[in-house]
């Protein structure tokens, strides 16, 4: 598919990152957990505040790199 | 109640008085014909990239969830979390979708869903089922903004009884409507900038301040009850509060932007770049929002709800005290009025900004589509004044009728209300494909059984879906998405083959759709 037809109907491979934010926070058996707990904090509560930030990093690159 | 403090009172009043006087100002803020719909109720569709960052999260981060989520965590642990989850899910939908539908409403001067839906399926039903569906969903979510007011005032040591009492919602009421009538969209926007300052300056302070007065973060989490510090673990044949947990993230992000003031603040961005450079920055508020939702956490540790100088506030307000008291209990009076004035402005600001979404809602898709079918401009830009006050008053009437407890029950409602727009809005700003009838049809028996089933459990959030001898507690909205999703699906065809003039009717094209 050449690029035209591609922006044309709006998909870029590159949107699959998002897919890793879902699979990161939708499985709560992996980070309902103690530890390893950091400076204090249970796991489950800084795995989360942590994907707010990869999110954002990862909503950044798909910016970058489908925006010419 | 505690005595009234005066210095945390004084800032608070200050800090009011200087919003006030902006939000009036802001009626010359990129200056518009003020007497044209899109200029009063899009702010003319000029904010860029900074602007719709303070407003989109301004709007979307209210006061109520500032108060109400930590309150959860204060009383429930680990499930208040929920949040963080679902403040991140919220971007890629964000990023993907809106812009698609920033372009054809910028294209075809859409402000509204009811008017998106209206020309890309061309039936004035299913356009009246999502404005009515706006509308009501909106409705209790202005009035526990009103709370969040309430609980700071209360908190202040401001009371009295009968009319007294109400008096200083009742002030904050009269201000917050003035300016919205007078500024419209501009309002809110530049009162947001005030806001969100004054709430970063709060929770990062808080976040720092107090862990190092109790003692760090170890021994806080020691404090909150072993039971509510993680998620319960599921028993056998059950998800248990796991699938709580991702369909109660999963739906309410869905849910979000179906919103209709989520909707006019993205609509008001100048360009859909801008609203993908949100997608990336936005993550910020969720941030403190997860830094916040800790405070609950802190509150146990400081153990504020044991102290008798609080014994009233829970008393009066229950678990949305434990933030007004924990601020109180650890901080000099004059930080407590600037963290008080920044829930209480931050109240202001999506109620200002969802009385504006519903009366678009009403001028655009009920009273233009049914009552006056020509009106002017001019005409038009002033039912939807009227309207916003109107909207603001039964609100107001809301709050002090009835106990906070039914605006909190029917706030959940409006949350699995809303979802069903998502196939007509989310999904038609991608295909048309749907047949209009069918996408109504499915709209009807979500609410229908999304209602009886939020009845069935109480008004709870999560039903318990027995599937297959298993047991699958989930977010009722979730459940009754897919239910409308197959609906639609199904019944798409067999619509179809009982007429052949849908498809020809879409008034976008799909070039429409993009840059």
């Amino acid at each position: 598919m050449n690029p035209t037809a591609q922006q044309r109907r709006g998909w870029s491979w590159w949107y699959l990152l998002f897919v890793v934010q879902f699979a990161g926070v939708l499985w709560p058996p992996f980070y309902s957990s103690a530890e390893p707990s950091w400076a204090g904090v249970p796991f489950f509560y800084w795995y989360q505040m942590l994907w707010v930030i990869v999110s954002a990093v990862l909503t950044a690159i798909v910016y970058f790199a489908t925006t010419k | 109640m505690q005595h009234v403090n005066w210095v945390a009172l004084s800032i608070f009043v200050a800090l009011f008085g200087f919003i006030t006087w902006l939000g009036f100002a802001a009626a010359r803020w990129r200056k518009g014909d003020l007497d044209l719909l899109q200029e009063w109720g899009l702010g003319g569709r000029r904010f860029g990239t900074v602007i719709t960052w303070f407003l989109v999260g301004g709007d979307l981060y209210t006061a109520y969830t500032f108060v109400a989520v930590p309150a959860l965590a204060f009383g429930a642990g680990a499930v208040a979390f929920f949040a963080v989850p679902y403040t991140i899910l919220i971007y890629p939908i964000l990023f993907l979708v809106f812009p698609r539908l920033w372009h054809v409403c910028h294209k075809h001067g859409y402000i509204t869903a009811g008017d998106f839906v209206r020309g890309r399926f061309r039936n004035r039903w299913l356009a009246l089922a999502i404005t009515l569906t706006g509308i009501v969903a909106t409705m209790p979510y202005i009035a526990l903004q009103l709370v969040g007011i309430q609980v700071v005032i209360g908190a202040l040591g401001v009371s009295g009884s009968g009319f007294v009492a109400d008096l200083p919602l009742l002030v904050a009421f009269a201000v917050l409507a003035a300016f919205t009538y007078s500024s419209g969209l501009r309002a809110p926007a530049s009162i947001a900038i005030v806001k969100d300052i004054l709430i970063y300056i709060t929770a990062f302070t808080a976040v720092i301040v107090i862990p190092m007065q109790l003692g760090g973060f170890g021994r806080i989490f020691a404090a909150v009850p072993h039971a509510q510090l993680l998620l319960a673990v599921p028993g056998p044949h059950s998800t248990g509060a796991y699938s709580a947990y991702a369909t109660l993230a999963l739906g309410s992000a869905l849910a979000l932007f179906l919103y209709p003031h989520s909707l006019t603040a993205i609509l008001s961005a100048s360009s859909g770049a801008a609203i993908r450079r949100n997608a990336a920055m936005l993550p910020g508020y969720s941030f403190v929002l997860g830094l916040l939702a800790l405070l609950g956490f802190f509150a146990i540790a400081a153990g504020v709800k044991g102290l008798p100088e609080f014994a009233d506030g829970f008393k009066q307000f229950g678990n949305n005290f434990a933030v007004p008291a924990l601020l109180l209990h650890s901080f000099p009076a004059w930080f407590v009025g600037v963290a008080f004035a920044a829930i209480g402005i931050g109240a202001l600001v999506p109620a200002a900004i969802m009385s504006i979404a519903a009366a678009n809602l009403y001028t655009r898709n009920i009273h233009r589509e049914f009552i006056n079918k020509n009106p002017t401009d001019k005409q038009e830009a002033q039912m939807a004044k009227w309207a916003s006050l109107i909207v603001k008053v039964g609100a107001l009437v809301f709050i002090l009728g009835v106990p906070t407890k039914y605006a909190i029950q029917l706030q959940l409602l409006g949350g699995i209300w809303i979802i069903q727009t998502l196939p007509a809005v989310l999904l038609g700003a991608y295909t048309r494909w749907f047949n209009s009838w069918a996408l109504l049809l499915g709209w009807a028996a979500g609410m229908f059984a999304g209602t009886a089933m939020a009845v069935a459990v109480q008004l709870t959030p999560a039903y318990p879906l027995h599937f297959a001898g298993y047991l699958f507690p989930g977010y009722t909205a979730f459940y009754t998405l897919v239910l409308n999703l197959v609906l639609a699906v199904v019944l798409t065809p067999v619509f179809n083959a009982l007429s052949t003039r849908q498809a020809t009717l879409d008034e976008t094209a799909a070039a429409d759709y993009y840059a």
